[in-house]
């Protein structure tokens, strides 16, 4: 198989020369300095190598680069602008939902994904949504408050 | 000079991490300004504390030079506040606590203050972020320093304005004057100085309750970098030309290697085969490549037989030596030994006699081990995720044979560690690599070896013998913990005859610290013990604990737990439990009241509800303690039902997450969690103790649930309640 050349991510063409054997998480990392998505299982277990691809979540760790090329990547690079944060980047911050925060970025773009397909979950669809995130701090009550506040925010409602 | 341990041997499994030497280079009031640039700089002699950890136990050099500086603080020409200090951030967000601290003292908006941590460049000697000391030593003198500090820019600001220093105010980063003049920015008092004071004596800082910013809930000081992904973890760093590193591992623990064939790595395109001593490992532009090139070696080991899991605590017996060690605990009520047991049990109508296990468990940080590591000109950087920066470069200078002066080890903020990160093997790997392949060199484990090749929470067997009257009056308890440690080992109930051991013993595995240490084993074994003897007395078990309690600040959690819990309000509902723990250690306290509910078919066990009340003293920052308390209960419940390291023959049987169940979304309980805020009380450590109550919590539960009185810990291994 040739080469992947290019990536899709964050709304760029991102020119790349990576052996379509390596995993999508390695590239974005090693490759294009995207170093968000993280490194946690390896088996697509924990979600902190978490990255929507054409607006769905994937597990980047166990995701071949060469699956990858015609498609359209978010990473949590992507998701805030110069002066604002994703509200649900926003609601993470202020529900305090993250200790060592390495699996933050995983779990905020799962929340993304969710509430993008789901505005107003109620708080078993979260879980059941979010239960393939890990949090080894614990932080889980936390995150649903700030995905529930998220979903308000994102509906225009209470900021 | 003898080593003058900080801990005791038998109440610190720790104690490996006391061994190395001191390196550092002697600091002078040049280096200090080097550092930091122009201004007011404020070093704070370290405490005693402090020295006692370094290795040698003596002040290195003479005269009380600035090498023995526990923190320092720098205020620039910019109004900037920037302090540094060697303790790590591992996620329990100390870097906030901390700033907090400071900024309250120094009266200074939290905005302008910087924490530079675990840079041993730059920060102090510091033996290690753990056993909850942060809190109670690091903030205390940092608050020294930093009133030290707001006095000295109020000396400059009465010199500069020839003002009376009594008329001057301190706020908002600015010192002023009557009516507002002058009015001076932290700046402006320290344009064009390098005014450097080192603070040895005891400095008033403010008390709890006049504090303002610590106190009070701040929200975590460098949140945005975190849910933006821009925060760079150890695994995170990127250097110019860095290549990939993979490690090859033995098939089993202990097992020796006999040959290696490399030639088919060091064959492959861009491979760069390291071979040195015990270390074979494989460089590459990848870590895709090095992994194929790895694959490609050919090694055979000699392995030897090994303790199988399911001989464990047979072994853990049979291999211990005598006790030792009473262990009374701060706030303790019947620590160490006393009165005869065997009077104590004649004196008893009732008498439980038990025995409790805990596995081996395994910490799972999110991020595991990495490491990061470059050489210019013979001197070594590493970037390394680990609890104690300064032990690291002593043992990379060890493992290298070179100064520690020439090696700089930076700690990025952790992707969390828990106690498992106390050790520097990815560091040092790194480092061997780096140096042979001539490039900058990133090493970050699998999750499968960091399964495999870190340590484990040590797994032990506790015995109990306890005995109490009709009124329930404790009468005996003799309590002998093997191997898993001597944290929290003696009760805090009121018993005449008492008699509380530690056993060391032969480890088939790797152990060291984890997260509350040996007070998770210990507090399940006596809560679930003083259960067991309230259930046979047919007393309520809060009432059979209260009554054989004079420790106050332990009795207030319990009764705070019980009121917000409702205890004794209500009954559970068939096939749900309620129970209730409480226990102290680190010098805080923590009482845990769960609803349980087991599956009548499936024997599935769910914590439905866990109330905790906690005390550590003044309280610094009550969300972030909240945030602690209820993540430490989170971690907490997955030891207590489902955590288990599996082994057979130098192997580890469980090593991925698929096979090795963690706490997740569905597991979460709902909190209730009342803080007992004492501003009367110095503050204490908090990131550790509350895990110690929740699992005797629901091992109670479970029995008031079904009438089960679990003994092991996991609970429910593989999801179902064990038989």
């Amino acid at each position: 198989m040739p080469a992947v050349t290019e990536l899709h991510v964050n709304g760029a063409r991102k020119p790349v020369n990576a052996d379509p054997d390596r995993s999508l998480l390695s590239v974005l990392r090693d490759d294009l300095g995207l170093t968000g998505a993280k490194y946690g299982c390896g088996e697509g277990r924990c979600g902190a190598c978490t990255v929507l691809v054409d607006g769905r979540t994937v597990r980047s760790c166990i995701t071949r680069v060469g699956t990858i090329e015609a498609k359209t990547l978010r990473t949590i690079e992507g998701l805030a602008t110069a002066e604002q944060l994703h509200p649900v980047q926003e609601a993470f911050l202020e529900a305090g939902a993250l200790q060592c925060g390495y699996c933050t970025p995983g779990m905020i773009l799962s929340a993304v994904s969710l509430l993008e397909g789901r505005p107003d979950p109620d708080r078993d669809e979260i879980v059941r949504s979010m239960n393939g995130n890990v949090c080894r701090c614990g932080t889980y009550t936390r995150i649903i408050a700030a995905i529930e506040h998220a979903a308000k925010a994102m509906k225009g409602g209470v900021k | 000079m003898n080593v003058q341990p900080m801990f005791d041997f038998l109440s610190e499994p720790e104690r490996y991490e006391l061994a190395g030497t001191i390196p550092g280079p002697e600091w002078n009031r040049r280096e200090f300004f080097r550092i930091a640039g122009a201004g007011v700089i404020i070093a704070l002699l370290a405490g005693e504390e402090t020295l006692a950890q370094r290795p040698g136990g003596q002040r290195p050099g003479g005269g009380g030079g600035p090498q023995d500086v526990g923190a320092w603080i720098h205020i620039g020409e910019d109004s900037a506040v920037t302090v540094y200090t060697g303790k790590v951030e591992i996620g329990q967000n100390i870097r906030t606590s901390l700033t907090q601290a400071v900024a309250d003292e120094l009266r200074a908006p939290l905005a302008t203050i910087r924490m530079i941590m675990a840079d041993t460049a730059s920060v102090p000697f510091d033996g290690g972020t753990a056993g909850s000391r942060t809190t109670p030593a690091m903030a205390s003198q940092l608050r020294r320093a930093a009133a030290a500090a707001r006095e000295a820019l109020i000396d400059l600001a009465a010199e500069k304005s020839k003002i009376d220093r009594a008329t001057l105010l301190v706020a908002d980063g600015k010192v002023t004057g009557p009516q507002g003049k002058p009015t001076l920015t932290f700046g402006e008092l320290t344009k064009g100085q390098k005014l450097m004071k080192v603070i040895a004596a005891q400095v008033p800082t403010t008390p709890a309750e006049k504090w303002t910013v610590a106190g009070t809930t701040a929200l975590k000081v460098d949140g945005r970098a975190f849910v933006t992904g821009s925060h760079p973890y150890a695994s995170d760093i990127q250097r110019p030309g860095m290549l990939f590193a993979k490690v090859l591992r033995p098939p089993a623990l202990k097992a020796k290697l006999v040959s290696a064939d490399t030639k088919d790595a060091a064959a492959k395109p861009g491979a760069i085969v390291v071979r040195e001593g015990d270390l074979i490992g494989v460089v590459a532009p990848t870590s895709h490549a090095a992994d194929e090139a790895l694959g490609l070696i050919k090694a055979e080991w000699k392995t030897t037989p090994q303790v199988d899991g399911k001989d464990l605590y047979k072994h853990l017996k049979e291999k211990s030596g005598k006790g030792g060690g009473g262990g009374g605990g701060r706030g303790g009520g019947g620590g160490g030994n006393a009165g005869s047991i065997e009077a104590g049990l004649k004196a008893g109508d009732a008498t439980v006699k038990a025995t409790y296990t805990v596995a081996y468990i395994a910490h799972f940080p999110l991020e595991p081990r990495a490491a990061v590591a470059e050489w210019v000109d013979g001197k070594l950087t590493v970037w390394t995720g680990t609890q104690r920066p300064f032990g690291v470069r002593s043992d990379i200078a060890s493992a290298l044979g070179i100064p520690a002066e020439r090696i700089r080890v930076i700690v990025p903020d952790m992707g969390s560690g828990y106690g498992g990160k106390h050790t520097g093997e990815a560091a040092i790997e790194a480092a061997r690599m780096a140096k042979v392949a001539g490039k900058p060199v990133k090493l970050v484990w699998t999750r499968e070896e960091e399964f495999t090749w870190a340590y484990f929470r040590p797994a032990g067997v506790i015995e109990v013998t306890a005995a109490a009257k009709k009124d329930g009056t404790l009468t005996a308890w003799e309590f002998h913990n093997y191997n898993s440690g001597a944290s929290a080992l003696g009760t805090p109930y009121v018993v005449a005859n008492r008699r509380t051991e530690f056993h060391t013993t032969d480890s088939p595995l790797r152990q060291g610290s984890y997260r509350g240490l040996a007070s998770t084993a210990n507090t399940f074994a006596r809560e679930s013990a003083m259960d067991e003897l309230a259930a046979a007395l047919g007393h309520d078990p809060l009432e059979f604990r209260l009554k054989n309690l004079t420790a106050p600040r332990l009795r207030a959690v319990l009764e705070a737990a019980a009121k917000q819990f409702g205890w004794g309000k209500a009954k559970p509902v068939a096939g749900r439990g309620f129970g209730i723990a409480g226990g102290t250690e680190k010098g805080s306290f923590v009482a845990t009241a769960a609803e349980v509910a087991v599956d009548p078919q499936k024997r599935t066990v769910r914590v439905i509800r866990a109330v905790t009340a906690f005390e550590c003293g003044a309280v610094v920052n009550p969300d972030h303690l909240k945030n602690q308390i209820e993540g430490a209960i989170m971690m907490g419940l997955g030891g207590a039902l489902y955590e288990q390291i599996e082994f057979a023959d130098g192997k580890i049987l469980n090593p991925a997450l698929s096979d090795y169940r963690v706490p997740r979304f569905r597991d979460a309980p709902v909190f209730e969690t009342i803080l007992l805020d004492r501003k009367d009380l110095p503050s204490e450590g908090a990131g550790e103790t509350p895990i110690i109550a929740i699992a005797p919590a629901i091992g109670n539960a479970i029995f008031q649930a079904v009438g089960v009185r679990p003994r092991a810990m996991p609970m429910a291994p593989g999801g179902t309640l064990a038989e």
